[in-house]
């Protein structure tokens, strides 16, 4: 699995309707391989933590937003790494690299 | 009241997991975390399926909390150590609930799963089978559990404090942003209630910060005044209330579990938005 191709709709929970959500999503990567379990923070524009996740065997995360900017930030045992973005309605991708 | 007494370090914890007496217990927010791996020997408590009654909004009774530590092999002699997902927003739910309960030897290990994780200790997939218990449980004590109308009644007299993120407590999300947007029927937060972010109160490895960092973190509260903590559901407010209550040794604080799905549904009540 590399991280080239991520997923958009990966595990959307059933009945929601993401054109109204503000999704952000994506990969943690090392050395372009993906990183099962790492922890995932969204941070708010002034780096406020707002909402953590693991990501799945693939490397994935996500987390419903809001329109505005926002940080991701991943700690795992094989790095740590962020990325900012700034966010609208629909799917947003922010991958993370790790070192 | 220090804080060796209420917590311990994921370094003690694994030395002590064959220690008599001594019973690990993993809570999390996702349900089937322990399924792909746990702490040797833990037992898992579900906190949807068996710490809330199934048809109403409340927690299962004094009976019934009962049958559970039974079922779960754990004695009333026994320490109980408590950990989780999510930077132990469950496993703080759960040392809450258990006081709630009566049982008073609770701990919980510091960092919770996260930093096990991250400290690469092993994990397993073997069932832990214990062997069933009499347990006897307490009434409820009140004196730490905050119901509506006494939070509505301690709107500027009491200390309120809000434990969500700030874009919960303004009003632009409804829930953690790692959740869907629904829940409760408005958004915003209890008139006089000051936002301290649960998140404050941890490390990025979920370890609790140091005692003069907390204690300024909550400089803000009238220590005159008696306080309740909420978030949306209650979890997150628990980990608050164990910082208040547990490590800086605050007296009189209450964790309002119905928190904003209950209060930010109620007909009538108001509701501040903003920062």
């Amino acid at each position: 699995m590399s991280c080239a191709a991520p997923d958009q709709t990966a595990g959307i929970p059933v009945g929601v309707d993401v054109s109204g959500q503000a999704v952000v999503q994506g990969k943690v990567c090392k050395d372009n391989q993906p990183v099962a379990g790492a922890f995932v923070r969204l941070l708010d524009s002034t780096g406020e933590f707002t909402a953590e996740v693991v990501t799945s065997p693939g490397g994935d995360f996500r987390f419903f937003a809001a329109p505005g900017a926002w940080t991701v930030r991943a700690l795992s045992r094989a790095g740590n790494g962020q990325a900012d973005g700034v966010v609208t309605l629909g799917i947003n991708q922010l991958d993370i690299a790790v070192a | 009241m220090s804080r060796e007494d209420p917590l311990v370090t994921t370094e003690w914890a694994e030395q002590n997991l064959s220690t008599p007496g001594i019973v690990l217990v993993e809570v999390d927010e996702d349900t089937s975390a322990y399924d792909a791996g746990h702490i040797p020997g833990a037992v898992r408590i579900n906190w949807k399926t068996e710490l809330q009654d199934p048809v109403r909004r409340d927690f299962v009774d004094r009976a019934g909390f009962e049958k559970l530590l039974s079922a779960k092999g754990i004695s009333n002699n026994d320490t109980v150590v408590l950990y989780g997902g999510n930077n132990n927003w469950f496993a703080a739910y759960a040392y809450w609930y258990f006081k709630l309960y009566g049982h008073q030897d609770v701990k919980l290990v510091d960092g919770g799963r996260k930093k096990w994780e991250l400290d690469g200790r092993t994990l397993t997939k073997d069932v832990t089978d214990r062997v069933e218990t009499t347990y006897t449980a307490q009434e409820q004590d009140s004196s730490i559990r905050a119901l509506r109308d006494e939070v509505v009644a301690a709107i500027g007299v009491q200390n309120l404090v809000d434990v969500r993120s700030p874009d919960e407590f303004s009003g632009k999300l409804f829930a953690p942003a790692h959740l869907p947007q629904e829940a409760a029927q408005r958004a915003g937060h209890i008139p006089t209630a000051l936002n301290v972010p649960w998140s404050k109160a941890a490390n990025e490895d979920g370890t609790f910060r140091s005692d003069a960092e907390l204690t300024e973190l909550y400089g803000n509260l009238d220590d005159e005044k008696d306080t309740i903590a909420y978030c949306r559901i209650g979890e997150r407010s628990s980990h608050t209330w164990f910082v208040l209550t547990e490590i800086l040794g605050k007296r009189n604080v209450k964790n309002y579990d119905g928190s904003w799905t209950e209060y930010g549904s109620l007909v009538g009540v108001p509701v501040e938005l903003g920062a």
